[in-house]
C-alpha cells in the first residue's frame, strides 16, 4: 500500500472499520512513512479537540423565545 | 427551584430538579426513555428536562450547518416544536437525542438550502470526490498539547470559523458523525444519502478539518 491507499483509507482506519488484512497493510507502510503518521495523528487530534467541544451556552432571550412557544405549543396539545 | 426549571406547562410536578447538564453521559442515557415516555403521556415537566438537557447541543447543530445565528436560533426552535408535536411518532428503537438530531439537522438543511439555493446538494457525488486532491499538502509537526494553549472561548471560536469554511456537504457530515457522534447508517438515514456517500465526505471533512487546524496548531503559528 502507497501514501495514497492510506490516506485513502485513514478515515475507516480511525473509525476501526477496515478488514484485518487492509489494516495490517495499512499499518505496515505507516512503520516506515513519517508522512502518513503525522497525518494520522493529526486527523485523530483534530477529532478529539472537536468532540472535546463545549455546546455553546444558550443565549438567555433564546431560551425564552424557546419556553415561550414551547408553553404555547405545549397548551394547546393539552387543551 | 431555578428559573431553569420552571415548567413550561404550568404544572407542579417535576421528575428531577437535578442539573441535568451535570449528569454523567451514561446516567443521562439511562433516564431518557424515562423522560419520552413521561412526555408521551403528557408530562410536560419530562418534556421540559429533555429540552434542557439537549438545547445547547441542539443549539450548537443548527449553528454548525447554517453558519447563521438567526437560522439557527429558528431551526432550533423548530425542532423541538415538531419533536414535542411528532412525540407519538418516536418509536424508541434509537436513541431520543439521535431522533432530535435528525430533525435539527433538516430544520438546519432546510434554511441552509434557502439561504443558499442551488449551491448545494448532498444526493450527488462532488465533483472534488475523485482521488486526485486527497493527497495532504500541508505537513508540518504541531506544537504538543495545542488545544491546552487556548481557553475555551478561544477553542470555540477557532472551531466554529473552521466548521464554517468547510462546504456544507463535509461540514453537516463532520458535524453529525464526529460531534453528535451518530453512526454512519444514521448519518446516511437522517440525510438520505448512500453509507458509501457519508464514508467518501467524512474522509474529506476530516483532512480538511486537520488541514485547516494545521494553520493553528503547527509549530510558530501564532495562538
Amino acid at each position: 500500500m502507497n501514501c495514497k491507499g492510506v490516506i485513502r483509507e485513514i478515515s475507516n482506519y480511525i473509525d476501526d472499520e477496515l478488514e484485518l488484512a487492509i489494516r495490517q497493510e495499512l499499518e505496515r507502510h505507516l512503520e516506515h512513512c513519517e508522512d502518513c503518521t503525522l497525518i494520522l495523528d493529526q486527523t485523530r487530534k483534530s477529532i478529539e479537540i472537536l468532540c472535546d467541544s463545549e455546546p455553546i451556552p444558550l443565549p438567555s432571550e433564546l431560551r425564552t423565545r424557546l419556553r415561550t412557544a414551547l408553553r404555547e405549543k405545549l397548551g394547546n396539545k393539552r387543551a | 427551584m431555578p428559573e431553569s426549571y420552571a415548567c413550561i406547562g404550568g404544572c407542579d410536578h417535576h421528575l428531577s430538579t437535578v442539573n441535568p447538564h451535570r449528569l454523567p453521559s451514561s446516567i443521562a442515557r439511562e433516564d431518557e426513555p424515562l423522560l419520552v415516555a413521561a412526555a408521551k403521556k403528557g408530562d410536560t415537566a419530562a418534556f421540559e428536562e429533555l429540552v434542557n438537557r439537549y438545547e445547547n447541543k441542539i443549539f450548537r447543530l443548527t449553528m454548525n450547518i447554517t453558519g447563521n445565528r438567526e437560522d439557527a436560533e429558528d431551526a432550533m426552535q423548530d425542532a423541538f416544536l415538531k419533536a414535542y408535536a411528532h412525540l407519538d411518532g418516536f418509536q424508541g428503537d434509537s436513541r431520543f437525542y439521535t431522533w432530535l438530531v435528525r430533525i435539527a439537522a433538516n430544520e438546519a438543511l432546510m434554511r441552509l438550502r434557502k439561504r443558499r439555493p442551488g449551491q448545494f446538494s448532498l444526493d450527488e457525488p462532488m465533483e472534488s470526490e475523485g482521488d486526485g486532491d486527497l493527497m495532504p499538502r500541508e505537513l508540518e509537526d504541531w506544537r504538543p498539547s495545542p488545544e491546552r494553549e487556548y481557553a475555551q472561548a478561544e477553542m470555540q471560536t477557532i472551531l466554529a470559523e473552521v466548521i464554517e469554511k468547510l462546504e456544507p456537504e463535509y461540514r453537516i457530515v463532520l458535524v453529525l458523525r464526529d460531534l453528535e457522534e451518530l453512526s454512519t447508517q444514521e448519518t446516511a438515514d437522517a440525510l438520505g444519502i448512500s453509507v458509501t456517500a457519508v464514508k467518501s465526505r467524512l474522509l474529506r471533512a476530516r483532512l480538511k478539518l486537520r488541514e485547516k487546524l494545521n494553520r493553528y496548531f503547527r509549530q510558530g503559528a501564532a495562538n
